[in-house]
């Protein structure tokens, strides 16, 4: 199994120097009674991409929603153990730390597009404004440079004040990246990002998330293997809440070293 | 284990390898025993059969490349379709070799007989052996096997350079017999070069089984 050394974030891998952007240590995580996750460790490179992968209800989801506390909208949860964000040192999921700066810091795009009923300018300026930016100019270069980087940018740019239900899906989800780039998070959560896309708009989707992490850690969470495959430096395979395996993405689908891991890659499960 | 679509087309290729190598095998002893027996409508039979093994080779290559496209195999069977791929054009280049030695027993059998092959007979029969021993161990994906046969390529290469002398000897000793032992020159260096190319299949079984490349004196996974 792939593993980074622990000393103040650095780590070597392969002969690379990787940094370690988040640290999931000992965490467990339950739903009510319902233990989720069990005993997960696990580092995420800053800069790179990383891959959960595994079947349904195997917990990666769950995990992912550790990471900026969304499971916190819900009652009756529980963690335990510690997820260090990396160089502050916070653990996140720590009852003192305020979910909300968590979400800033840490953000998520989900499964479907979730545009608000407001124009294209409105969604991408959302997070500024919560975070208290009220001026004008400072808000309109931030919100076009979100849009550039989400590669949105040429195709809303004559249209930015009309409502962003307009957008086809792909476009939206790609504001929904714009939405959280414009907050400058320091990783970004995505959960099957493009299972609700055709192949053009889930390719978009795809050369986006390679060039962004030159800015910013990604964690994604899919089901599609090959694009698991396509995109991550990192896979970690998950089954019944636990981590299975973890290693860089050439050689989990090369030549995994658990025989679960290769039994799921190869779709030789159940 | 439920089957899985992909497993259908596995089993096909691996089908298809097997006919071929067999197809190789048959041609290689065919060859050999024109040769032994100077015999050449052996030997034009032998000559024949490539054709057939150039045809399996395309066929094997247009399946693999389908297996890629359409199934985007994974880990093991990635591996084993990526080997396949490679041990194709090897068996193909073996096919070749053995077509030259049949085509060299032409050519000799328009000479009078000469005394002794010396040790072609025996390098023959180690490549034919290896040969087969070879298939087997893909089939049974049994690296240690492959291990073990690439060790038998060094008798193979003692066994040639003792037959270049002495053909070389013979040559020097009896000029009569320099346009048959010139040929046969050939033929010990056409089974010479099979013994490589058994030992590079060989070297791709271990890969499939282990995912690690011994090729070219290393033993370690680039992985």
């Amino acid at each position: 199994m792939h593993s980074f050394s622990h000393n103040q974030g650095e780590a070597t891998s392969l002969g690379l120097e990787v940094k370690i952007k988040a640290e999931v240590k000992g965490l467990n995580f339950y739903y009510g009674k319902n233990k989720a996750l069990k005993n997960i460790n696990l580092s995420f490179a800053e800069n790179k991409v990383t891959a959960i992968i595994g079947p349904s209800g195997c917990g990666k989801s769950t995990l992912l929603r550790c990471m900026n506390r969304i499971h916190d909208l819900y009652p009756d949860i529980r963690y335990e153990g510690e997820i260090i964000l990396h160089p502050s040192g916070i653990n996140i999921v720590s009852p003192e730390v305020d979910p909300l700066e968590m979400r800033m810091r840490i953000g998520m795009v989900f499964q479907k597009p979730t545009a608000f009923p407001k124009s294209v300018f409105e969604n991408v300026a959302f997070g500024l404004r919560l975070q208290g930016e009220r001026r004008k100019n400072v808000i309109e270069e931030k919100v076009e440079q979100a849009l550039r980087m989400a590669f949105l940018w040429d195709e809303v740019k004559d249209r930015l004040h009309k409502s962003a239900y307009n957008l086809s899906g792909g476009q939206q989800q790609r504001l929904c990246i714009a939405r959280v780039l414009a907050t400058t998070p320091e990783i970004l959560l995505f959960d099957e990002p493009t299972s609700a896309l055709d192949p053009v708009a889930t390719a978009k989707i795809e050369e986006l998330i390679t060039f962004l992490k030159e800015k910013v850690t990604i964690i994604i969470v899919t089901h599609n293997m090959q694009q698991a495959a396509r995109i991550s430096d990192y896979t970690a395979f998950m089954y019944l809440g636990e981590l299975i395996e973890f290693d860089t993405t050439k050689r989990i689908f090369q030549n995994p070293s658990k025989k679960l891991t290769e039994d799921y890659i190869t779709g030789n499960f159940g | 284990m439920h089957q899985r679509i992909i497993d259908k087309y596995l089993e096909e290729l691996e089908a298809k390898l097997l006919r071929m190598g067999s197809e190789v095998e048959r041609l290689l002893k065919k060859a050999i025993e024109s040769l032994i027996e100077t015999n050449e409508d052996l030997a034009r039979e032998a000559i024949e059969m490539d054709r057939t093994i150039d045809a399996m080779e395309l066929e094997i290559d247009r399946f693999c490349i389908e297996v890629l496209a359409l199934h985007q195999p994974a880990a093991h069977d990635l591996r084993f379709v990526i080997s396949i791929a490679k041990i194709t054009p090897i068996l193909e280049r073996i096919a070749d070799h053995a077509t030259s030695i049949a085509e060299a027993t032409i050519r000799i059998s328009q000479h009078p007989k000469i005394k002794s092959y010396f040790k072609i007979p025996i390098i023959a029969e180690k490549a034919c052996k290896m040969l087969k021993e070879s298939l087997e161990a893909i089939i049974s994906e049994d690296a240690e096997a492959a291990r073990q046969i690439i060790k038998q390529d060094k008798e193979i290469d003692a066994d040639y350079k003792e037959t270049f002398d002495k053909l070389l000897e013979m040559m020097i000793e009896d000029t009569s017999t320099t346009a048959v032992a010139a040929q046969l020159l050939f033929v010990a260096k056409h089974l010479e070069r099979i013994g490589d190319y058994i030992k590079d299949i060989c070297e791709l079984t271990v890969y499939m089984k282990e995912a690690v490349f011994i090729k070219h004196h290393g033993e370690s996974s680039e992985l």
